[in-house]
């Protein structure tokens, strides 16, 4: 099966990533500020190598050779990050005063490159979606939003060098300040997202599923709509993702109790529903990409900072939730 | 009651204390797998390839490494400084003013499925937070760790809490698709997208109060949170 012909293929995408991570490896060897050097650089390296040559390395080894080889890729940067091998270099920064200085020369021309980011790649999103040069599609179909983020992101580097009078390679060396700073945080989503396919695998939804029918009274509507919606909150913790506590917690409660027996109304039960792991999803280190990554992006001490302060948003949202569906269902 | 059904959640207490113990969280979730492969009976190899396929499918979630190098490329040529003294030449500009704003523009073109118009490494770190903080230092000097902390927090929470409530209301949203598609495959085909974004409104404007009411309260923490500092700085 060959996927639609496009001319920024996700393969492009993941290609660009590899570059800036293999260059990221190759700068952190050569840091000798950096007193854990060699093994930070080869974190960084194993990281890369999937992005750089997973694909070629399907083409050529076959799939599951492929797939043991990236397991143990995985296993060993565990064990880097967790024998606490990761280092971070020296990073002389420039003294605030330079660069209240080169700030003032540039003014709001700095604002332009960040924003474009994100109105590039909306932009893209909503318009350049059938763009096509011949038979190629020039953006992938299936994932628009990242070839679109991809093309910002380009343009947005170019016209940054352009005003700034950096090159490219400067901005990858410039940016292991921020990589050596959030370190394993980086790669927690995917880590995260590999165990996810575990607990599929494992089928440790359907035991959650049956564990909550036993738990529940058929009878007491708000019972079933708290366990509902308390149970979406909690799974969602623990899987990170309430797109996975879904299909769980709708089949085990919602459909069988609430619409079958209580013939409630199926559109606001499945919408509160999902809301309600929502809340889950702001409480929970699973979800690393939301809480965990923002948390080192803006260098907090505790990087569990960003959940703390969400969590009494998410409690009260949860009881809005459970009144909600209550009432309404 | 079968036992193999309890072998399947061996992971989660694994996670549990894993996290809340503070060890390095690639070991937590890696034990985690490993755990929850060999209680179910998979084998080393078949697990290993699990791992490596689950990796190389999720590869798309690394984008913020195209991102990082635009960002400290505009940080080393002053765009925290910028955006920090652009801020404090606005009087009206407070921390808590600035986060609702934002936190109201953003649920809102969320709800139009306008998504990638912000996030954590898109706005919140290059511009959302050196302006929340910015407001606050123009008014009182250089803030203590602690709040400067505090307030980048607020800057991430706003953007993920205005994301999550506004999302759910654009009908070609994901979520809201995996929902149809649930009711359809167990026969229930009358509910249309539209109905389910619809109710995704009401828990959508509670999520806007909480948080707002949450924000409104923000000047008056730092205010009195910079009065102790300078107290105990003084004592």
């Amino acid at each position: 099966m060959t996927p639609p012909s496009s001319l920024l293929s996700i393969q492009v995408v993941y290609y660009l990533i590899g570059i800036v991570v293999m260059a990221i490896a190759w700068m952190s060897v050569r840091d000798t500020s950096n007193p854990k050097r060699y093994t930070t650089g080869l974190f960084w390296f194993l990281f890369g190598v999937g992005f750089l040559f997973g694909d070629a390395m399907i083409a050529s080894l076959g799939k599951p050779l492929t797939y043991k080889i990236l397991g143990v890729i995985v296993m060993l940067l565990a064990l880097i990050a967790g024998s606490n091998l990761l280092g971070s270099g020296q990073h002389t920064a420039k003294s605030n005063q330079d660069k209240a200085a080169l700030a003032a020369r540039l003014k709001n021309k700095l604002f332009l490159p960040a924003i474009a980011i994100p109105l590039i790649t909306v932009a893209l999103t909503l318009g350049a979606k059938n763009w096509q040069i011949g038979d190629y599609f020039l953006l992938d179909q299936k994932n628009l939003t990242l070839a679109c983020l991809t093309i910002a992101c380009l343009v947005s580097v170019a016209y940054a060098c352009m005003i700034t009078g950096g090159t490219p390679l400067a901005a990858v060396q410039e940016s292991r300040r921020l990589v050596d700073a959030m370190g394993w945080a980086l790669i927690l989503p995917l880590m995260l997202a590999m165990l996810g396919g575990v607990f599929v695998a494992a089928k440790t939804g359907q035991s959650i599923q049956t564990l909550v029918t036993m738990m529940i009274n058929p009878d007491s509507k708000l019972a079933l709509v708290v366990i509902y919606c308390v149970g979406m909150a909690l799974f969602t913790m623990i899987m990170g993702n309430a797109f996975a506590a879904f299909p769980v917690m709708a089949a085990g409660i919602a459909l069988p109790f609430l619409i079958v027996q209580h013939h409630a109304n199926p559109a606001p039960l499945v919408a509160i529903g999902m809301l309600s792991g929502y809340c889950g999803t702001l409480m929970t280190p699973m979800a690393a990409n939301f809480n965990i990554i923002p948390a080192a992006l803006l260098e907090l001490k505790d990087k569990y900072q960003v959940i703390k302060l969400q969590i009494p948003t998410a409690i009260a949202v949860l009881l809005c939730n459970i009144t909600l569906m209550y009432f309404l269902v | 009651m079968d036992s193999s059904l309890w072998l399947a959640l061996v992971g989660i207490p694994i996670i549990v204390a894993g996290f809340a113990l503070r060890f390095n969280p690639l070991m937590v979730v890696i034990a985690a797998g490993l755990a929850t492969g060999l209680a179910v009976g998979m084998d080393i190899g078949l697990l290993l390839e699990t791992f490596g396929e689950k990796f190389m499918n999720s590869r798309q979630l690394a984008s913020i490494m195209l991102i990082l190098p635009i960002i400290a490329l505009l940080e080393k040529y002053g765009l925290k400084e910028h955006a920090q003294s652009w801020v404090a030449s606005i009087r009206s500009a407070t921390t808590g003013r600035i986060l609702m704003l934002y936190f109201v523009l953003r649920q809102f073109t969320c709800s139009l499925g306008l998504i990638s118009l912000g996030g954590q490494a898109q706005t919140v770190r290059p511009l959302l937070f050196p302006m929340a903080e910015g407001a606050a230092m123009a008014k009182y000097g250089e803030l203590p760790q602690a709040l400067r902390d505090k307030i980048a927090a607020h800057a991430a929470a706003c953007d993920n809490v205005a994301l999550f409530f506004g999302e759910d209301i654009f009908i070609a949203f994901g979520a809201v698709l995996l929902m149809t598609g649930f009711l359809k495959e167990n026969g229930i085909s009358d509910v249309e997208p539209l109905m389910i974004g619809l109710w995704a409104i009401p828990t959508a404007i509670c999520a806007l109060i909480i948080h707002l009411l949450r924000l409104s309260w923000l000047d008056a923490q730092i205010a009195r949170e910079v009065q102790t500092h300078q107290a105990g700085a003084a004592a």
